[in-house]
């Protein structure tokens, strides 16, 4: 039902997702924020399984601080990845396994940036872009039509913006909002969320 | 006994004594009654993957005739605004067609500044409120400080999580009004915890969000917004055969929750449908 959307560049990392928190058919909520800011230069969007989500990302983003406290340093976006993906392939080995999906995103001041694609079944893969849920399956015809090596973050938002007009325009179900952040060597920022309201302001493309 | 020991069935069931002496009845009572000491000790269903296999149970009862006809339907909702948060529920328990009761309170004064609002199973809701209640006292008693809205619901929360896939049934809000103002969240039993200013819980939500979104703005006044939820809830009353009965609304204010009615929902049937007559002749 949710969706979320990750587009990496030469020097940031772009994640958006829907702002809906639906249950059986009823929008409980139009402003959910999906994407956490684990730490300066780390963040991790998930959506799936309502529960599972908050509370697998509240475990991991705490362990990456404690991780910080401990050793005076972060873990870098490519250990981050590594830690969530072996904590939630334990969970699905046990009673009481975890169905999310999501995406670590990071930049790295050595690496640069990361972007790893994580699945409920804890299959992890760095990727340039890619999505999670129904909204993604429309949003990949597009990246592959629209990204390159070198694309730009205004080209990234647009691309994300082309994402979900789409997704609004075929897509059965209703996601009106997307929330947009952007981490690069600057860190975190926020960016303006791609909204109906938004989109319809602007002249037809 | 030698014998039964070679052959390894001096456990089985049918070795064992009939006779039950003290120290049996004391372990059987114990195994079936912990959780009045722990109330985290609540048994499981006495079968493997409850959630899965309950359903199977449940789907099955046209065959087997047991079936587990669970407490259900509701009306239950709560709101922020401008004078703080007004929470409004019926008061109908039902057991599949069966009414249980039309007086059932819905709405659980957890202390002066702390409401939850129940729906889902009737038994898992108030089990869980009193658990809640005493974590929020010890809290109190153990910091010197009302525990806020916030770290309330993520006991809930937790506890929800603790026991997901195990059958629990519960779709609950939490309004207080704490150092960060006024609060309103909504804990279910799947885990999932949101802070927001509107929400409808139950079967007869969808009828109540109707009423409630077009009414609703933020800076209503306080008796728009008791009579906007009293209203809401009429009118679920009046579509969903599982909601009915009394019809309760509290008000979270700065100072503690004050209880503002309780009407029997024929009353305001009655009283809507003369305010409607009488708008009608005075229109014509």
């Amino acid at each position: 039902m949710e969706t979320l959307l990750g587009i990496k560049g030469p020097d940031f990392v772009m994640l958006a997702a829907d702002t809906t928190h639906a249950r059986s058919i009823v929008v409980m909520k139009d402003d959910q924020n999906k994407i956490h800011k684990v730490s300066n230069n780390l963040l991790i969007s998930t959506i799936g399984e309502s529960g599972d989500t908050e509370q697998f990302t509240e475990f991991i983003s705490k362990n990456i601080a404690l991780y910080k406290m401990r050793n005076g340093y972060d873990l870098s976006p490519h250990a981050a990845a590594h830690f969530t993906r072996k904590n939630l392939a334990e969970y699905l080995r046990s009673r009481t396994p975890y169905q999310v999906f999501m995406f670590v995103a990071g930049y790295d001041p050595n690496d640069g940036p990361e972007l790893t694609f994580i699945d409920y079944l804890a299959s992890a893969k760095s990727v340039n872009y890619a999505g999670h849920g129904y909204g993604a399956i429309f949003a990949s015809s597009i990246y592959d039509r629209y990204w390159h090596p070198k694309i730009t973050q205004d080209e990234a938002y647009d691309v994300l913006k082309k994402c979900v007009v789409e997704i609004q325009k075929r897509l059965v179900i209703n996601l009106p909002n997307f929330n947009v952040s952007v981490v690069d060597k600057d860190g975190v920022k926020n960016l303006d969320p791609i909204t109906a309201k938004s989109l319809a302001a602007e002249p037809a493309a | 006994m030698a014998l039964a020991e070679i052959c390894k069935i001096s456990n089985a069931p049918y070795m064992r004594r009939t006779a039950w002496d003290l120290s049996d009845v004391e372990e059987d009572l114990k195994a079936h009654t912990s959780n009045l000491a722990n109330p985290y000790t609540l048994a499981a269903p006495p079968f493997e993957n409850p959630m899965h296999n309950l359903n199977l149970i449940q789907a099955n009862a046209d065959k087997t005739g047991i079936k587990i006809d669970f407490d259900h339907g509701t009306t239950t909702l709560g709101f922020k605004y401008k004078g703080g948060v007004i929470l409004a529920v019926d008061s109908r328990a039902t057991g599949g067609q069966y009414i249980g009761s039309q007086t059932m309170k819905k709405i659980v004064e957890i202390n002066q500044f702390l409401l939850g609002t129940l729906a889902g199973g009737a038994a898992d809701c108030v089990y869980w409120d009193r658990v809640l209640s005493k974590e929020c006292r010890l809290h109190e008693l153990r910091n010197k400080e009302r525990i806020s809205v916030a770290a309330a619901s993520k006991i809930m929360a937790n506890i929800a999580h603790e026991y997901k896939g195990m059958g629990l049934s519960m779709g609950m809000m939490l309004a207080g009004y704490d150092k960060r103002g006024p609060g309103l969240y909504y804990v279910d039993s799947e885990g999932s915890r949101t802070p927001g200013n509107l929400f409808s819980v139950g079967s007869g939500s969808l009828f109540a969000y109707g009423v409630l979104d077009s009414g609703y703005h933020w800076d209503l006044e306080d008796d728009v917004a008791q009579e906007l939820g009293r209203r809401a809830i009429y009118h679920a009353t009046f579509r969903d055969a599982y909601s009915g009965g009394i019809i309760r609304v509290y008000h979270m204010t700065p100072t503690g929750w004050i209880k503002i009615s309780e009407t029997d929902c024929m009353e305001l049937h009655y009283k809507y449908e003369e305010q409607k007559a009488q708008a009608a002749a005075a229109a014509q």
